[in-house]
């Protein structure tokens, strides 16, 4: 029977973890001070927000300030918005206007509060071989789709592919330029669908010597950190105007959301002290901030004003 | 190469400074697996018994399923359990997606067949007449199983430590139910793959280097068991 004490000994350490792991022992969490682990509050985050370390850093500050355990998860804005359907998160925090409108009008969402933006560019080789320098946004991509077909050795363009914010922007430019999208994903070897957040699929193009398109401030980061040898080649072009949300999910739907902290959440980001973090946020590391507090935001394609100004109401069920 | 060098050192240095952050990451997977490897154990042991033991008819055609379920993929089952757990799912009302209690679930679900499958076949290759020796000296049903599992033991743990292996080196399924959240579901495995797709290569080579630690401990120790 020895042995079989063996395996009642070995079963007994593992439930001993178990109690260890569950009863939130600090002394497991040590070096992540957990706040009140009764209360976890859910958000799935847009994948450049997080590759940017911007949610590392406000993370802690607000399990401070309203005393809950946060949760965060890396997702794509279409994963997002589909863990926010499906009722899975308390908040989420995307960039895609226009499935946040459709978001928000099927009853999933409520408090949409724009709270910062910047920039999306094209990148790749310095030798440019497509020839993009100077172009627009629509015009490189025509450019890049016809020096692809022609020699897609030379011309490779990574594409996110994951139905995230970024991607849903460089269909919108394929439209811009007169393409159908459809027939760009399929035209070739050239178009490569990395179906990866946004630092991974930055590396990647790095790695492949292709043209990519990314926000600044990932490219930013990564720059930094992995010394990319792609450089950015089409920059300033309206459309690349890039604003980020946060929203609610609306308890109506899913009632165990939960809707005081995300307005708790929502309120805090479009506050004076949030939007004095994000307007400086980076610029110690890189030399600039790497995004921009959305009150600052003036040109076509910015929110209106209250779309950041206005605190959300208090919610009251109807 | 010098990115490997480079990175294999500062791996040592956040291993041996019993780095916060990787000790942390290091005890979550293995407080999960364990779980998750208890559970399946707690399952299998009875149940292989059963299934070893009797005679029903399609006994051989399950036994099949089973082994073909050993090669079940992590994102299949993890698939599942997030359609199940979500919170508009079937089971969404428990409110546990994201959360190291489903990730411990979906394990089970992914070990349980390749833990129940070896020790059937461990029970099997047992020798036939010591159970039979044990039944004409007077044993009861319980009393043989006792007899065919300590006579099994090294099969059958080596059943449990397989299942653990493949708990503990899953990714998929983690990744898929539990979220990837820092400081609450973030496994050596999840870890290293969001380490690496953000180019901090030394923190996952430290991770990786833990989990290999981690198998060399327990192949040690099953060593040691059965040379006893």
């Amino acid at each position: 029977m020895k042995r079989k004490t063996i395996i009642a000994i070995l079963a007994g350490l593992v439930l001993l973890s178990l109690l260890v792991s569950f009863a939130g022992c600090p002394a497991a969490e040590a070096g992540y001070p957990l706040h009140d682990p009764e209360v976890r509050f859910k958000i799935a985050t847009t994948t450049s927000l997080y590759d940017t370390g911007l949610w590392y850093h406000l993370e802690p500050i607000f399990e401070e300030l309203a005393n809950v355990e946060m949760d965060i998860v890396y997702a794509g804005t279409g994963i997002a918005l589909e863990y926010g359907r499906r009722g899975d998160v308390d908040a989420i925090i995307v960039h895609d206007r226009a499935r946040e409108d459709v978001f928000l009008a099927d009853g999933y969402g409520i408090n949409r509060r724009n709270f910062a933006y910047n920039f999306f560019l094209i990148a790749g080789p310095a030798s440019d071989p497509a020839g993009i320098a100077g172009s627009t946004a629509a015009e490189a991509f025509e450019k890049l789709y016809n020096a692809g077909l022609n020699n897609p050795n030379a011309v490779k363009f990574v594409s996110r592919g994951d139905d995230s914010g970024t991607h849903a922007k460089e269909k919108l430019i394929w439209s811009q330029a007169g393409f159908d999208y459809e027939e760009v994903r399929n035209s070739g070897a050239w178009y490569v669908e990395a179906g990866k957040g946004m630092g991974p699929t930055l590396l990647m193009a790095n790695e492949m010597q292709s043209y990519v398109m990314a926000d600044i401030s990932t490219f930013l980061a990564y720059n930094l950190k992995s010394n990319l040898s792609i450089v950015s080649i089409v920059e300033e072009d309206p459309i690349f105007l890039n604003v980020y949300a946060a929203i609610a999910i609306n308890p109506e739907t899913h009632p165990k959301a939960k809707i005081d902290i995300a307005n708790r959440f929502i309120n805090w980001l479009i506050s004076k002290d949030v939007q004095d973090i994000i307007s400086t946020y980076g610029e110690a590391e890189y030399g600039r901030p790497l995004f921009f507090p959305i009150a600052g935001c003036d040109m076509p394609g910015c929110p209106p004003v209250e779309d950041y100004t206005l605190p959300v109401p208090e919610y009251t069920s109807s | 190469m010098t990115e490997i060098w480079e990175g294999l050192v500062t791996a040592v240095k956040l291993i041996i400074s019993l780095d916060p952050e990787v000790m942390q990451i290091a005890g979550r997977s293995l407080a999960i697996s364990a779980t998750s490897s208890a559970i399946a154990a707690l399952i299998c042991l009875p149940l292989g018994a059963v299934i070893h033991f009797n005679r029903f008819p399609g006994k051989r055609t399950l036994i099949n399923i089973i082994q073909t379920l050993f090669s079940l993929p992590t994102v299949a089952v993890g698939l599942f359990v997030f359609v199940l757990f979500s919170s508009a799912g079937p089971l969404g009302g428990f409110g546990i997606l994201f959360s190291p209690a489903v990730m411990v679930i979906g394990q089970v679900v992914l070990i349980t067949p390749l833990m129940l499958g070896l020790i059937i076949s461990a029970l099997s290759a047992t020798d036939k007449a010591i159970t039979d020796t044990a039944v004409s000296l007077g044993a009861s049903g319980f009393q043989m199983s006792v007899v065919t599992f300590r006579e099994a033991r090294f099969g059958v743990l080596a059943g449990l430590i397989m299942g653990f292996g493949r708990a503990i080196s899953e990714v998929g399924l983690s990744l898929m139910v539990g979220g990837n959240i820092r400081g609450f579901t973030r496994t050596i495995t999840t870890a290293i793959s969001l380490e690496t797709s953000k180019g901090d290569l030394e923190l996952a080579l430290a991770l990786g280097m833990i989990l290999i630690f981690i198998a060399l401990v327990i192949n040690i120790g099953l060593n040691r068991i059965q040379q006893r």
